[in-house]
């Protein structure tokens, strides 16, 4: 058994025991029956010739039944864990992580940044954002029983909560090229406390520079000029909607629909204004598709995730920043 | 019981006077390369892809000698990448997907159901040279330089990133899956419209209702799989963009449209599998099969249900969570029909006359090894331990299991059985028992080793990894080394039985089924009349109540 290092961990491994336990439970059964079967009714004489035996509905339908049974008993536990997997928890700290050939960038809400190292907390659930620059990565940490694909063109999420301080594993899972085995890492699961200090000193490694996502977000939101139509009204005049409070609410398109404003709407409408435009506004916004790298999406994520309905960026007070 | 049966069942005299057959009809390389003989293309077929299935075990022997130290020091990495690659291509498009359908089930279609040919004996030929056309190309992209895609050419990697020789190998794959929709093609219209008299479908022996519910995938999905390659040309080639975010397409269609193919797939290699395996367990514990109907339906539930299921591929893939759900509770019911076979086979064997000749014991061989690989699908296909093992050495012990274990042990059980009636010459006994239990020693220990390594966390496509996985690895490599003698032995007995084996009677299993009603080998046109058909499939009580 690989340490359990997560939540997660004891869970996954006892849907593991049971799986186990009916599969050596079937396989034993089948062996021995076959082999029983073998010796007792082997050939005694070359002229013997046995009764012919058609079959029998009860057995078939014994042996139907309750394999469905169980099989479905193992789906809603399978089912069950997937779900907890998909929705991290209300307090998650957020992280983004963006993977390329052939290492892994990583950011902290706090600023600091790694790069195929991933230091966490012990029991403080962590959400991670994940995107890619290239092809497909795989986030892969055997201790937590953890893995999601990182998909380059969108964001996928998942989370953990680290239960025992170490050092484990974080591999590149999806093969990605030439250097697919040596896309590897190392997770550092430290005590709160010493978490807090690795945070504050920068340990005296190289990647230790960083401003916050969020500041760095607000920064590029000043230089792109995005402010300009989405910092609140000139003379009255909205030409962009105001991203105050925007994430996690439902917008309403032209086209009728309404769509949540998540992380893959908000990169959307960054790179292709035109697939899914607010009412009430013009198609006026320009694409920044290869304007802004995915590290700097990632900080522009951040800083609309943190605009809540009360802060209206506005210009004056952010162009000073 | 046909009335040709009741003449046939004795030794013909092949010994001593040569008797015209399909072999000796006539002689030279034209003979051969312009046959329209079934039986002829089947041997065509059988060279063909005994030529690739041992490229591919190099390939493999390469893979596990460099995986026995952690540090990649016998190949690069790039080099390495391109070994697996070349392994999976191999192996499945050009020896599993083809081997028994177009070795056995060429041979022995038309002669199970008492017919002179199949329905298009030249599409036939066709068939054969358009997977040596395929399979030239991939053998090209093999040699100049080789392609590093892994088998399953995930995008964007394949179409923007990947520096070899994509395309080449991706025409070899495209050209190569027309084989197969003509294969399946002619062995669906033979199965409707050549049957003899009396043989209802309901009488038909397992191992054609096996390779018509066969047919039906290959048909269906093959075409998918072509689409979805000519689109990866496109993007690779004009970069028009499909997949490849960077020009404004979805990198997941591709695995949508790749796993739509590819997952029915592996139903194409084990179907035919069990297909082989019931006519098996029938002739050694000389019984009826046990629940026939069960056993016919469950083929065909599992090759419509194996169309729904591919997305058990994608649970991490950020494929929805809903969509993960209905994928698998799929993948969990297409486990049952294969349950069902166990079962059932197991059944067959209470209360019959059960002995130990060569492709019995690959028969059993294959209802262990298929039950593991079995097994091991419902961890896969349970939602949250996919997660956990999803990509890892778990995922390649399972399907290794189910296509080696399973869809191998049955090619080779097969090809014991019907090589007397292929060749008319007997293989030799014990050498072939020997050969048996060294693969059967060998495959277990190259990949159980291989379940733990996967669930410890060892991804696989691995040029290196961390020290901890060293001991399973090497307990793998040297299970891989016994492997591969055992694949050498039958390999070196059967040529030799074609000159000295001892001469095969006409039926020497004491099989039912019609291609044993005719001589061995058997004549061009198969029957010297059309047998009519009286009786259900496996009907031994019946033969010995006739008397020998």
């Amino acid at each position: 058994m690989p340490e359990k290092a997560s939540t997660l961990a004891p869970r996954v491994d006892a849907l593991y025991y049971f799986l186990i336990s009916v599969s050596v439970f079937f396989a034993t059964l089948i062996f021995v029956l076959v082999i029983y079967f073998a010796v007792k009714y082997r050939r005694r004489s070359a002229t013997e010739q046995p009764l012919p035996i058609e079959g029998d509905l009860r057995l078939e339908l014994l042996w139907t039944l309750i394999p469905f049974g169980l099989a479905m008993i193992m789906f809603g536990w399978g089912a069950n864990l997937y779900f907890s997997t998909s929705r991290a928890p209300s307090d998650a700290s957020n992280l983004y992580v963006v993977g390329k050939q052939w290492m892994w960038k990583i950011q902290h809400p706090e600023g600091r940044r790694e790069i195929n190292e991933l230091h966490v907390p012990v029991g403080q659930a962590v959400k991670l954002t994940m995107t890619s620059e290239d092809v497909i990565h795989s986030f892969f940490i055997p201790a937590f029983r953890m893995k999601m694909d990182v998909v380059p063109g969108r964001y996928t999420t998942t989370w953990f909560e680290a239960s025992k301080v170490g050092e484990y594993h974080l591999f590149c899972a999806e093969y990605c090229g030439t250097r697919h085995s040596q896309m590897i890492g190392r997770i550092v699961v430290m005590e709160p406390v010493q978490y807090e200090h690795w945070l504050a000193t920068g340990n005296g490694s190289a990647s230790t520079s960083g401003e916050a996502p969020e500041v760095a977000g607000a920064r590029l939101f000043q230089e792109q000029r995005c402010v300009t139509c989405h910092g609140g009204s000139v003379s009255g005049v909205k030409l962009g909607p105001s991203l105050a409070g925007l994430f996690g609410k439902s917008v309403q398109l032209q086209s009728g629909e309404t769509v949540t404003a998540d992380e893959g709407y908000i990169r959307e409408s960054i790179l292709n204004p035109m697939a899914k435009l607010v009412t009430g506004y013009q198609p006026i916004m320009p694409t920044y598709q290869g304007q802004i790298d995915e590290e700097g999406l990632l900080q522009l994520l951040a800083y609309i995730r943190s605009l809540r309905e009360t802060v209206e960026p506005s210009r004056e007070t952010r162009a000073e920043q | 019981m046909s009335t040709v049966a009741v003449e046939a069942r004795d030794d013909f005299p092949t010994a001593t006077a040569p008797r015209e057959h399909y072999l000796n009809v006539n002689y030279g390389v034209k003979s051969w390369l312009l046959t329209t003989d079934h039986k002829r293309i089947a041997l065509l077929y059988l060279a063909s892809i005994t030529l690739f299935f041992f490229l591919g075990g190099f390939f493999a022997v390469v893979i596990r000698l460099e995986l026995m130290t952690p540090a990649g020091d016998l190949v690069q990495s790039e080099t390495y990448n391109k070994l697996f690659t070349m392994h999976g291509l191999i192996m499945i498009f050009f020896f599993l997907i083809p081997s028994i359908p177009a070795v056995l089930g060429n041979f022995l279609v038309p002669m199970m159901i008492g017919a002179r040919d199949l329905a298009f004996p030249r599409l036939n030929l066709l068939s054969w040279y358009i997977y040596v056309l395929g399979g030239l190309f991939t053998l090209c992209a093999a040699v100049l330089g080789g392609v590093d895609t892994g088998w399953t050419f995930y995008t964007p990697y394949s179409t923007t990133y990947a520096n070899s020789n994509v395309i080449l190998t991706a025409v070899g794959v495209f050209i190569t899956g027309f084989s197969s929709i003509l294969t399946g093609l002619n062995f669906i219209v033979t199965i409707h419209t050549m049957r003899a008299p009396g043989l209802t479908w309901f009488r038909l022996p397992l191992f054609i209702w096996a390779h018509y519910a066969t047919s039906l995938i290959m048909i269906l999905g093959t075409p998918v799989v072509a689409i979805t390659i000519v689109l990866v040309a496109l993007e690779r080639g004009l970069h028009i963009g499909i997949f490849d975010p960077a020009l404004g397409g979805d990198p997941v269609l591709f695995q949508h449209l790749f796993w739509f193919y590819s997952h029915p797939a592996v139903y194409i290699m084990i179907l035919p599998a069990m297909g082989v395996i019931s006519e098996l367990i029938t002739c050694f514990s000389r019984k009826r099969i046990f629940g026939y109907g069960f056993i016919a339906f469950s083929s065909v539930a599992i090759a419509v249900l194996g169309f729904f299921v591919w997305g058990h591929h994608m649970f991490v893939s950020s494929q929805s969570v809903y969509a993960g759900l209905v994928f698998s509770v799929l993948s969990f019911l297409v486990a049952i029909p294969s349950a069902i076979k166990v079962f059932n086979w197991t059944a067959t064997l209470y209360k019959g006359s059960v002995s130990y000749e060569t492709p019995m014991l690959y028969a059993f061989g294959f209802i262990g090894l298929f039950t593991i690989g079995g097994l091991t699908g419902l961890f896969l296909a349970s939602l949250g331990l996919d997660v956990h093992v999803h990509d890892t050495y778990f995922v390649v012990a399972h399907f290794h299991y189910i296509m080696v274990g399973g869809a191998i042990m049955a090619y080779l059980g097969g090809l014991h059985f019907w090589w007397p009636k292929m060749t008319g010459r007997m293989y030799p006994e014990g050498w072939a028992r020997l050969g048996a239990l060294i693969i059967f020693i060998g495959f277990n220990l190259t990949f159980f080793p291989q379940f733990i390594l996967g669930y410890l966390g060892m991804p696989r496509r691995y040029h290196m990894y961390p020290p901890e996985f060293q001991i399973l690895n090497v307990m793998s490599s040297a299970g891989a080394s016994i492997l591969g003698v055992g694949y050498l032995i039958p390999m070196v007995y059967f040529l030799w039985s074609l000159r000295y084996g001892a001469v095969a009677s006409a039926n020497p299993w004491r099989a039912k089924g019609l291609e044993w009603q005719t001589p061995s080998p058997p004549p061009t046109e198969n029957f010297s009349e059309t047998p009519i058909v009286t009786e259900e499939a496996y009907n031994y009580a019946r033969q010995e109540a006739v008397g020998v």
